[in-house]
């Protein structure tokens, strides 16, 4: 049953992705079978040169083309024009090369176009996906399945699905001719096909099954070495180093030895697959002796029939290997679907686009993820546009969640109050227009393999090098930049240089700012700077970007204290709300908080270590 | 997924090289000369089982009887079956030859990366390290016990059948031998165009698999930016690129294959064609062209079975060299040999030579730079750390903290100048005494998979399950194990996956609280971790510190503060050392340093501890 779901989605979704592939594929299947045929002719030709020709052994053609052959000439007229054989071997091969050539790049087209607009569904897809199905997801997994699994269903389709029509062809192709020359011989070779069939499929489930455990014993072999070398200080440190060794030699013991008995199990499956082959020649001349002996078939007969029976079991044992190859990528297919499943984010209807330079308002948001506690309750607030508004919170105090849902990183479920930009909820606004207008630097920014000038300018690839250097100025960066010996054009990320926290936030500030964004939000995307470097950046912003609405999530009160409003979070709720000078009269969490760092001079030096320190 | 760039390597065939992998066959030679024994019995069997064919035309039909038919039959049987268990054994036996090899090549590749330094290890990506040990290993063994004989065989048949021509006509052998140099030369430059075309195909493909990573990992940068759009039309570069290059890749090998067809139908043409003239005028009998067409047919096959196969091992020369530079590759700390007579390497060492460790630890006039470094990050530096000293280390991301570390821990040496441990050069004892002394926690705890207990009782391995709970307990980890559905005998998962970072580093307290080092090195972590195990941390640390002498990169102002002594890093540097109150007096680098986390600290304090 659920063999069959996997082969219909197979099916499904080799049929969605072949669409615009189809016309090479039917080209690679006409020239593959032509090519076949074709060069199934030639040791024909050469047998009948040899035997019939030049020998005096009769012709071993179908009964139907004699006559044809005699009002030629027959063997005279061949032997008189032996040329005439010759031609029409190279005239077979010119044939036979075209289609070969057609059919490889027929596949070619067919499969690599397959594959690229699976690859590039998949990516598109995958952008395209709410981040609540990212952060639920393993990056890991998700890359095997866009890889390994792509992979595996790109090679069914080029090596497998034309084979299946192909074989299927050659088989009915040769058993038409051969019950055409004799019925009883022909259903003793038709009688083997289920058999051959049959074992290869089982044989190949029984291996496939097998490939498991050794793959495993592969992948655990693997995990022992790259934990080894990943680990290699603390190997090194405990001077582990013959510990590890007898780990590595148990792994590698119960590798080598499952592929050995591997090789037992292969060798029997290659040695009973030969057997089965031989034994249908070896009934097939047999019996063919005896019945040319009785007389039911000619001499010419037989030799024909036995090469045709000898071309039917090779594609009777693949055709057997491709079955069992279906369930397969069958599995793959399933992986692939549940990504391609998987809902993308998508506008409300009638999502438009209204003007973003107004107030912000939360108005009674709650909000949780998942089933859990709620991490937001009951938040209201408002923030009139061109002013700077500020948060305090603790860890999971949800100040992050704020932002996540004034970007719409996660949508505010109806029923559980509003977030309003002006008097259009975001939920009417579009995706693409909401981020556009909310410039968003976040802790720990994210930069792309590429260089910083290409980093900086993603959201604008037209951007001069003078602007780019600008936004890098105002972020207190440029600087740094220039000092690197390719300068804007060192790669960064992964396959590049490692920048330290503080410049990847700078070079992070500096790519939002190249977004000219009306509303502004800094989550925490200066903390691995000093608070001098974080004044002067703040006072290039206020310079520049004067009109925006900005939010700033903050520990530090020197930065928190310029905003016109500050909010204090606390468990999801507001804890207190106000201008700097109205927090200070309170004497809250806020208060005391300043007093520390205000005075932590003093403090530091005091300090005997039993207040801060609860060691 | 670091796209670790393919190196490149000449195209040369090494015999050198090839040399060096054979020797790890010589043990299975048996075994690796009964296949040899076994494909040439099976290539026989092929050989005849065409002649029953002939036979019963022979026999019975141009005989017009059946008498014999039952022994013919059987003879056929035999022979198949004959072939059936000459095949099972012939793979079982490549099989054997080819895991063994594979076996012992891991352990040799493997043996060696244990000995190598860390200088090695920082510059080279765990990735391809791995792809050495694994898919290399799997290549070579695989070449050598099948393509080997694979070309063997070839060549063996391609060779007899050539004989054969000539001894049948020498004329007609000599129309076609004079193709098969042809051929294999054709089949030489397509393979070595198609290779490179397979080489740029690996590394797009590498680059997709990349670009996927990138646009997983980055989902939250894009969306914000809005360049989902933008990111596609990067990718589809991409694709495009393979597209493009696997289309050309099929033609080559198109053009490739329908060459060959052609030539080789051109020549069987030109052997019928001269033959069938040669038979009419008598020249020749119809059964020695009837042998010599089969011959000419059956040898294209071989022939270019054969380039392929040196196509092959001229691919395969490229895993060689890289196994085989990996294995040459000297580490760069090796104990002298008086020091490994005295106390033995890793694979043996002579525990009963080891002196007891205080744990006085001193830099003398130490110079250093780094291998692949620029200039000296230290320059004449002097510093004793009596045994029992408390060493904090601070400084930025980054700044070169673990420097001193390195070097105090012997995984790297001093270019110059001397350490010396309990007042002896630390060049005089070997690596393994050192480092079996040594307790080291690092910022990513490091686990291995398999059991907590098992994890724990890395850090020494014969201490019983109670030493290893005791362990646990002194630094409260077993209040994760606890938590944990089957206690102690609890999966951590590939590389303690299954738990978390906090989690993770009491275990790996635990396991170095059980070596009951004298030396301790910490790296504390600065990612952020629950107030609650924090405190946990905090007591940990307090507990392990004691007593011992100890290294600790520290980002927590309460380990600090507490330390004998606190060095000041900034670019690769020791700008200021000395006490707490010491360094707070000057005002300088490190009261900037201590002030920022004060004040995240503070923050953070009351907003989450207030009640």
């Amino acid at each position: 049953m659920e063999q069959q779901k996997g082969t219909r989605e197979l099916w499904g979704l080799l049929s969605r992705f072949s669409r615009g592939s189809r016309g090479y594929f039917a080209l690679a299947l006409f020239c593959s079978t032509m090519a076949t045929v074709l060069s199934s002719l030639t040791p024909q030709v050469i047998k009948i040169t040899v035997d019939s020709v030049l020998g005096d052994l009769p012709f071993g053609l179908p009964a139907a083309f004699l006559p044809a052959l005699e009002r030629l000439g027959g063997r005279e007229m061949l032997r008189g024009h032996l040329y005439l054989l010759g031609l029409l071997l190279v005239g077979i091969a010119v044939f036979s090369a075209l289609f070969n050539y057609g059919s490889r790049v027929g596949i070619a087209l067919g499969s690599e176009g397959f594959v690229r607009r699976l690859r590039n569904t998949l990516y598109k897809h995958i952008q395209k996906l709410p981040f609540s199905w990212h952060v639920s997801h393993q990056t890991g997994d998700i890359i095997q399945r866009c890889t390994s699994d792509v992979e595996s269903v790109s090679r069914f389709l080029s090596n497998q699905v034309l084979e299946v029509f192909r074989t299927s062809f050659l088989i009915v192709f040769a058993l038409c001719i051969m019950f055409s020359m004799n019925v009883k011989l022909s259903l003793v070779a038709l009688a083997f096909i289920p058999i051959t069939m049959a074992y290869t499929g089982i044989y190949y489930s029984k291996i496939a099954k097998k490939f498991r455990v050794t793959d495993a014993a592969e992948g655990e072999l693997a995990t022992v070495v790259q934990e080894n070398l990943t680990g290699v200080r603390v190997v090194r440190a405990f001077g582990r180093e013959r510990h590890e060794l007898a780990r590595f030699d148990e792994k590698n013991k119960k590798f080598s030895g499952l592929w050995i008995s591997m090789g037992y199990t292969m060798g029997t499956y290659w040695g009973f697959g030969d057997l089965f082959t031989g034994l249908q020649i070896a009934c097939i001349v047999i019996l063919g002796a005896m019945e040319t002996v009785h007389g039911a078939i000619t001499l010419g007969e037989f030799l024909a029939f036995v090469s045709y029976n000898a071309t039917l079991t090779w594609p009777i044992r693949s055709l057997g290997r491709i079955f069992s190859e279906m369930s397969k990528a069958g599995v793959s297919v399933e992986r692939l679907n549940y990504i391609l499943n998987a809902k993308e984010e998508e506008d409300a209807p009638g999502a438009g686009e209204p003007p973003m330079d107004r107030d912000i308002t939360f108005d009674h948001v709650t909000f949780g993820y998942g089933e859990g506690q709620p991490v937001l309750k009951d938040i209201s607030f408002t923030i009139p546009t061109g002013t700077t508004f500020a948060i305090l919170g603790g860890t999971g105090s949800g100040k992050s969640t704020l932002m996540h849902l004034l970007n719409r990183l996660y949508d505010l479920p109806r029923g559980c109050g509003s977030i309003r930009v002006g008097d259009a909820d975001l939920r009417d606004i579009r995706h693409s227009w909401l981020r556009k207008n909310v410039g968003m630097v976040l802790q720990e920014p994210f930069l792309f393999s590429r260089t910083i000038e290409e980093n900086i300018a993603a959201v604008k690839p037209d951007a001069s090098l003078e602007e780019i250097r600008a936004a890098a100025a105002i972020a207190c960066v440029d600087e740094a930049i220039t000092e690197f010996p390719l300068g804007y054009d060192t790669i960064v990320g992964e396959r590049g240089v490692t920048l330290s926290g503080g410049q990847k936030q700078r070079v992070a500030i500096a790519r939002m700012l190249m977004q000219n964004a009306p509303i502004m939000v800094f989550d925490d995307s200066l903390s691995a700077v000093d608070s001098e470097t974080d004044s002067k950046i703040r006072a290039a912003l206020k310079e520049r970007v004067g009109g925006a609405t900005t939010i700033l999530i903050s520990h530090r009160i020197t930065t928190l204290m310029q905003a016109d409003c500050i909010l204090v979070l606390k468990d999801g709720a507001i804890a207190e709300m106000g201008s700097h000078q109205e927090l200070l009269r309170r004497d809250g969490i806020y208060k005391s908080i300043y007093d520390i760092q205000m005075n932590q001079d003093d403090r530091i030096l005091t300090e005997g270590g039993e207040d801060v320190g609860s060691l | 997924m670091a796209a670790y760039e393919e190196q490149e390597f000449h195209q040369k065939l090494n015999l050198f090289a090839w040399k060096r992998m054979f020797q790890f066959v010589r043990p299975y030679r048996k075994n690796f000369m009964l296949v040899i024994g076994l494909i040439l019995f099976s290539a026989l069997i092929d050989i005849v089982l065409p002649l029953f064919q002939r036979y019963a035309v022979n026999t019975f039909i141009q005989q017009n009887t059946l008498e014999g038919l039952g022994g013919f039959a059987l003879a056929y049987l035999g022979v198949i079956a004959a072939q059936t268990i000459g095949v099972i054994f012939f793979s079982y036996q490549s099989m054997y030859v080819e895991m063994n090899v594979n076996k012992d090549l891991k352990r040799a590749v493997f043996t060696h990366l244990q000995t190598l330094s860390f200088s090695y290890y920082n510059v080279t990506p765990v990735g391809y390290l791995l792809s050495r040990v694994m898919s290399d290993t799997n290549r070579i063994s695989g070449m050598i016990a099948w393509g080997m004989i694979d070309i063997l065989w070839a060549l063996a048949y391609v060779v007899g059948v050539l004989g054969a021509m000539f001894a049948l006509d020498a004329k007609l052998a000599l129309v076609v031998s004079t193709v098969v140099p042809f051929i294999a030369l054709l089949t030489w430059y397509f393979q070595s165009r198609m290779l490179s075309y397979n080489r740029k195909i690996r590394q797009i493909n590498s680059h997709i698999t990349g670009a996927f990573n990138e646009g997983i990992v980055g989902a939250k940068t894009s969306k914000t930016l809005v360049i989902e759009d933008q990111n596609f039309d990067g990718f589809s570069r991409i694709t495009d690129e393979m597209y493009g290059f696997t289309i050309k890749n099929a033609r080559l090998s198109g053009v490739y294959i329908s060459t060959i067809v052609f030539f080789s139908a051109v020549v069987t043409a030109l052997v019928l064609v001269k033959g069938g003239y040669l038979v009419m005028e008598d020249a020749m009998a119809l059964g020695t062209l009837s042998a010599f067409t089969t011959y000419a047919v059956g040898i294209f096959e071989p022939i270019q079975q054969l380039a392929r196969n040196f196509a092959d091992v001229i691919s395969l020369q490229a895993n060689i060299e890289r196994v085989t530079d990996l294995l040459d590759r000297e580490p760069d700390i090796v104990d002298s040999p008086e020091v490994v007579e005295k106390y033995g390497d890793f694979m043996e060492p002579k525990q009963e030579n080891w002196e007891e460790i205080r744990g006085d630890i001193e830099f003398r006039d130490v110079s250093f730079r780094y291998p692949d470094g620029q200039e000296n990050v230290l320059e004449h530096f002097n510093l004793k750390i009596p045994a029992g000293t408390n060493v904090a280390i601070v400084g930025e991301t980054g700044a070169g903290k673990s420097t001193l570390v390195n070097l105090a821990c012997r995984f790297f040496e001093p270019t110059e100048g001397q350490i010396l441990i309990d007042g002896r050069d630390y060049r005089e004892r070997s690596q393994l005494w050192l480092h079996s002394n040594i307790g080291y926690v690092l910022q990513s705890p490091h686990l291995f998979s398999g059991s907590v207990m098992e994890n724990i009782r890395y850090g020494r391995l014969e201490a019983t399950d109670e030493e290893v709970i005791s362990a646990a307990k002194s630094v409260s980890a077993d209040l994760v194990v606890d938590k944990l559905e089957q206690g102690y005998d609890s999966d951590v998962g590939e590389s303690g996956d299954r738990l978390s970072t906090g989690e993770k580093q009491l275990i790996s307290f635990a396991r170095a609280v059980l070596a009951d080092p004298r030396i301790f090195v910490l790296d504390e972590a600065t990612s952020s971790i629950d107030t609650q195990t924090e405190q946990l941390i905090q007591n940990a640390i307090a507990h392990l510190l004691q007593g011992r002498t100890s290294f600790v990169i520290a980002h927590r102002l309460s380990t600090i503060r507490q330390a004998d002594l606190i060095l000041v890093v900034k670019d690769g540097k020791i700008i200021e050392q000395g006490t707490h109150a010491q360094l707070m007096g000057q005002r300088g680098y490190y009261f900037t340093l201590y002030s920022k986390q004060f004040e995240e600290e503070a923050a953070m304090r009351t907003l989450d501890n207030r009640p």
